[in-house]
């Protein structure tokens, strides 16, 4: 047995352990004005600035790399950073990604390579923002912004959809899908050559 | 003309209007000092407080109230019904009750009629307060006990044995008071402070009252009745709905109750601090109303700066404090005071007086400097001896235990 056992101790056994015990001091009440004291503290704290942060008004600042809601990134012509290759699905351990790639056709290209998501789901309700599909995502398409305010009132509304996940178009960005930038494949993507969309990209003009 | 004779000749009319404003004064000081205790009570903690229901969230112990209002009445199945739905209707009415006797302004003309905002002025009008008060824990037992519940009977028997004692000592207290005034009546020991007020004259009986009031009306730091910590909530744990918000009323116009009964007795009720007597006659005499307005809110911070600073004490050690402290001191103290009164009235010199409160404080400080080398000995003796706790059963050792042999 180990030395964890469980009879009571017998009282020669309390007084061995008394002896290496050091004596409490100081076990009698403070003093009058001692235990006036507390209420000084109290009246004075009043008078302090409140540590609250009246949040819906005030949105406290957060660390630059804090976990928020995530976001599919683009490459600076539009095209979608997102391969569907299921990786960040895999790594994440609340099973709250769900994707289902599909092939880029000529005609439908959302993204340089092989595959693009046709869905791209995360659920919020089973995410726990821990960033390992962030970690896991090859081509940089997942990172993760500093925005918090997800919560909602349907447990529905809590799936975002790719839709809803996509990074906005910035300015020289064009709306996938459309052709890679001419005379370049997809290494030159990967690589960060792309630097902009070329007129020849945009299919509705 | 004393107050008692302007009172009655009020008509009918007049005390159905004084009834009416006193109901609505507690009810909406009852809301605003919610209210203020949790902004109060915030700022200590370094808190903001409701701030959100209405401006700086003054309306938001009304909204509490709606929404416990829509709440859903729980009766529990072992509840004895009767009893259950009686108890919170003896709380919040009996608290009420103390209002009718406190004079509340001085001489006033209301609707043209010359008048004191007082209901009625009992003879015995203090004892009628005390009376009310005592009733009002029935309140309480009654919830405890008809729950049909453990934690709620715990905290009614608690409550039941909490209020008893410091009625003992509150009621104490108020006998200087009796004896300075000459009288129970609230308008003439209003009138007996016209010199000194009694928390001058009288400190330690006020210090006392203050004491056991905190106790009287269940608050922290005696709020062993309901200690969230070890009852759930006390006698109130099975409580809901409107219920629940009539126990929570009586509370709190119970912390005014005792608070304007403390102005009455000891700060001069609705007479103006000493220098300020020429207030009295502002507003037709409704200023008074402030000064007394301003003493109660004055308690009422103190009730709130207690439940911010202290935490809640141990049962016994409150029971213990009640009995041999507060009520001992009391008794003493009363003597002191009835022999001082008796002296002055059958005329003795100036020189027995000064003798005399110089002996009682003489035998005080011997007391305590008696008791004080006696602890001290038994202790040293205790250490010399190698007395220490030896118990024959088995216990885990405790830090505190000495060993004096090697």
């Amino acid at each position: 047995m180990s030395e964890f056992h469980l009879e009571p101790k017998r009282s020669d056994a309390i007084e061995k352990a008394a002896q290496s015990a050091v004596p409490v001091t100081g076990t009698e009440p403070a003093s009058f004005v001692k235990q006036l004291k507390g209420f000084w503290v109290t009246f004075a704290t009043m008078f302090k600035k409140p540590n609250t942060i009246e949040y819906p008004e005030v949105k406290p600042e957060v660390q630059p790399r804090f976990h928020g809601r995530h976001q599919l990134n683009r490459y600076e012509d539009g095209l979608e950073k997102c391969i569907g290759c299921e990786l960040c699905a895999w790594a994440c351990p609340a099973d709250a990604i769900y994707v289902e790639g599909e092939n880029n056709s000529e005609e439908n290209r959302m993204s340089p390579g092989e595959r693009h998501a046709k869905v791209y789901q995360i659920n919020y309700l089973r995410c726990i923002f821990c960033g390992l599909c962030i970690e896991a995502c090859p081509t940089r398409a997942l990172t993760m912004t500093n925005e918090y305010e997800i919560a909602d009132d349907k447990r529905e509304k809590l799936i975002w959809e790719k839709e809803d996940l996509l990074a906005p178009l910035r300015n020289g960005m064009l709306m996938p899908p459309h052709p890679m930038y001419p005379g370049s494949d997809h290494h030159n993507y990967y690589r960060g050559e792309i630097k902009e969309s070329h007129p020849s990209q945009d299919v509705n003009q | 003309m004393t107050d008692s004779t302007i009172l009655l000749d009020d008509p009918g009319w007049i005390i159905a209007v004084k009834g009416l404003l006193i109901f609505v004064l507690c009810v909406v000081l009852t809301l605003l000092s919610v209210w203020g205790e949790r902004r109060i009570v915030a700022r200590m903690q370094m808190r903001l407080g409701p701030n959100r229901v209405g401006p700086f969230g003054l309306i938001q112990a009304l909204a509490d109230g709606v929404k416990l209002a829509l709440k859903e009445d729980v009766i529990p199945k072992a509840a004895d019904r009767a009893v259950f739905i009686l108890a919170p209707i003896i709380s919040a009415t009996t608290c009420f009750m103390a209002f009718a006797v406190i004079p509340l302004t001085g001489t006033v003309n209301l609707f043209g009629e010359e008048t004191v905002m007082q209901l009625t002025d009992l003879p015995v009008g203090v004892l009628y307060v005390l009376a009310t008060a005592s009733i009002g824990v029935y309140g309480i037992v009654l919830a405890g006990w008809s729950s049909g519940s453990t934690y709620p009977l715990l905290g009614g028997l608690r409550s039941s044995a909490q209020v008893i004692s410091y009625e003992i000592a509150m009621g104490l207290s108020f006998v200087g008071v009796f004896i300075y005034a000459g009288s129970m009546s609230t308008s003439d020991i209003i009138a007996s402070q016209s010199h000194w007020w009694n928390v001058v004259v009288l400190f330690p009986s006020f210090a006392i009252y203050v004491i056991s009031m905190v106790g009287e009306t269940n608050r922290a730091p005696f709020d062993l009745a309901e200690a969230e910590g070890e009852l759930v909530g006390g006698f109130h744990t099975e409580y809901s709905s409107l219920k629940f918000a009539l126990f929570f009323l009586a509370e709190y116009v119970n912390i005014i109750a005792v608070s304007s009964l403390a102005t009455t007795l000891f700060l001069g009720g609705p007479s103006a601090p000493p220098g300020l007597g020429f207030t009295e006659s502002w507003l037709g005499g409704w200023f008074t109303f402030i000064w007394f307005f301003l003493k109660v809110l004055g308690f009422f911070f103190f009730f709130v700066w207690l439940r911010g600073t202290l935490p809640r004490l141990r049962y016994d050690q409150f029971m213990k404090f009640g009995w041999k402290v507060l009520i001992p001191v009391n008794v003493a103290w009363i003597l002191v005071v009835a022999t001082l009164r008796l002296m002055t009235q059958q005329g003795a010199s100036q020189f027995v007086i000064a003798a005399f409160t110089g002996g009682v404080v003489l035998a005080v400080l011997l007391a305590m400097s008696v008791y004080d080398s006696t602890k001290k000995k038994a202790e040293e003796r205790a250490h010399d001896v190698g007395e220490m706790l030896e118990p024959s059963f088995p216990v885990p050792a405790l830090p505190t235990i000495k060993k004096a042999v090697e």
